[in-house]
C-alpha cells in the first residue's frame, strides 16, 4: 500500500497549535517542511549530525522539563540512530515527542530504497524498548489524532508518518548554526543565554 | 598521599554547575559514574553509543544547562561526525576521555584508536587537553570546563592511561 499523505500538510496540522513548543528538526526533508509550516527561533534545524535528532531533543527536554519538545525527523535519520530510541526509552522523558515523517526512502540523495519499506517497523522498534506511545499513522483522520496527542500525551511519545515520496519545493531555513542556536537561546532563555 | 581523583573530577563538575551527564560504560570512569547517578541535581544518562551523548549534550546547551561526556578513547571515534554540530553551531562540548591503547596497553585492539584519539579530536576542532598524574586531573578538568562553557567551544580532557593503570585480563 503506497502512502499517500503529503509532509507538508502533514507538518502543518502536526504544528499548527504547537503554542510554546520546542521543535527539532532532522536533516534534509522535514527541516524544509518545518521551515514550510513557520519559522520561529523556536525551531532547532539540524543540516548535518545524522542520527542524532532525537538526541539533541532528549537534552533539550531535559534542560527544559515544562516545555513540550517535538523532534521532526526522516525515516533515513532515524535507522541511524536507532540506539538512541533505546536510550529515550529507557531515559523516558514525559515531554518528549518524536515524529517520523517516513516515505521509505532517502529523499535526499536520490530516492534510495531505505528499509522502512522493506519491513522495519519504527513504531515497532520503539514500543519494543520502551515507549508507551508509539504508532504509525496513514490517514488523514490519524494525522488529526496525533495532533492532539504529540503535545498532551505523556512522553515519550513516537509517530512515524507514512508519507508520499512526492518531494515538495524546497523551503530553506537559515543554515548558519550559530545564528540558529544563538536565536533558539535567546527565545527560550532571554538575558540569560549570554550569561 | 593518594588522591581520589574521581571525586575531584564529581566536585569540578559540580563546581561548574553541571545538570546533565551522558556516558558510555568505562572502568575508568565507574566510581565517577556512580556518584552522578546518586546526584539528583544531575540527570544522568547511559547511552547506546558516544555520538548519542555530543547530541543529547548540544541540546542540553540550547535548553540551558552544561553537561559532560563521559568516554573511553575508543568511544571518541564514534563521535567524529556528531562534533560537526560543536564546531558549526559552536556549542560548548566538555568530554573527559579515559585513555586505552597507550600506557602498558594488554590489548592490540584498543591500540588504534588510542593513538588516534588526539588527532581526531583535533581534526573536528575539539580542543584537547592532557592530565597524566592523578594531581593533574582536578585543574585540568576546571579549566575545561570554563574554556568550553565561558569561550563555547568543545573541550577534550583526555586522563592518560597510567592514571588509571592498565587494564588487567588475568583472573
Amino acid at each position: 500500500m503506497s502512502a499517500v499523505l503529503d509532509r507538508r500538510a502533514v507538518v502543518a496540522r502536526l504544528l499548527r497549535d504547537r503554542g510554546d513548543a520546542l521543535v527539532v528538526t532532522g536533516l534534509g526533508g522535514p527541516s524544509y517542511d518545518v521551515a514550510a509550516a513557520g519559522d520561529t527561533p523556536l525551531n532547532f534545524y539540524l543540516w548535518a549530525a545524522m542520527g542524532g535528532a532525537a538526541m539533541v531533543g532528549l537534552g533539550v527536554a531535559r534542560a527544559q522539563p515544562r516545555r513540550r519538545v517535538v523532534v521532526i525527523t526522516g525515516d533515513g535519520e532515524m535507522l541511524m540512530g536507532l540506539g538512541s530510541l533505546a536510550t529515550i526509552g529507557v531515559d523516558a522523558p514525559a515531554n518528549l515527542a518524536i515524529v517520523v515523517l517516513d516515505n521509505e526512502h532517502y529523499g535526499e540523495t536520490g530516492m534510495q530504497p531505505a528499509h522502512t519499506g522493506r519491513g522495519v517497523d519504527l513504531a515497532g522498534v520503539a514500543r519494543a524498548v520502551g515507549f508507551g506511545e508509539a504508532s504509525s499513522v496513514r490517514t488523514e483522520s490519524e494525522v488529526e489524532a496525533l495532533a492532539g496527542r504529540l503535545f498532551s500525551a505523556k512522553g515519550p511519545v513516537f509517530a512515524t508518518v507514512k508519507v508520499s515520496v512526492e518531494t515538495p519545493s524546497m523551503v530553506l531555513p537559515a543554515r548558519d548554526g550559530a545564528y540558529l542556536r544563538s536565536r533558539f537561546r535567546e527565545a527560550l532563555l532571554g538575558a540569560e543565554a549570554h550569561r | 598521599m593518594s588522591i581520589s581523583w574521581p571525586d575531584e573530577i564529581f566536585a569540578e563538575l559540580h563546581a561548574a554547575r553541571i545538570r546533565q551527564v551522558a556516558y558510555v560504560p568505562d572502568a575508568g570512569h565507574s566510581q565517577l559514574i556512580r556518584r552522578c547517578h546518586a546526584d539528583s541535581s544531575m540527570h544522568t544518562v547511559s547511552l547506546t553509543t558516544e555520538e548519542e551523548g555530543v547530541a543529547m549534550l548540544a541540546g542540553a546547551w540550547l535548553g540551558g544547562d552544561r553537561g559532560v561526556l563521559l568516554l573511553q578513547s575508543s568511544g571518541v571515534g564514534n563521535c567524529i561526525n556528531m562534533l560537526a554540530l560543536n564546531q558549526e553551531c559552536r556549542i560548548p562540548l566538555l568530554a573527559l576521555v579515559t585513555m586505552r591503547g597507550e600506557w602498558g596497553e594488554f590489548n592490540p585492539w584498543q591500540a588504534p584508536m588510542g593513538q588516534a584519539t588526539e588527532p581526531a579530536l583535533t581534526a573536528m576542532g575539539v580542543r584537547v587537553y592532557r592530565a597524566d598524574t592523578p594531581e593533574a586531573i582536578a585543574e585540568t578538568v576546571r579549566a575545561a570546563a570554563m574554556f568550553a562553557f565561558s569561550s563555547y567551544r568543545a573541550v577534550a580532557v583526555l586522563i592518560g592511561q597510567r592514571v588509571i593503570g592498565a587494564k588487567r585480563f588475568e583472573k
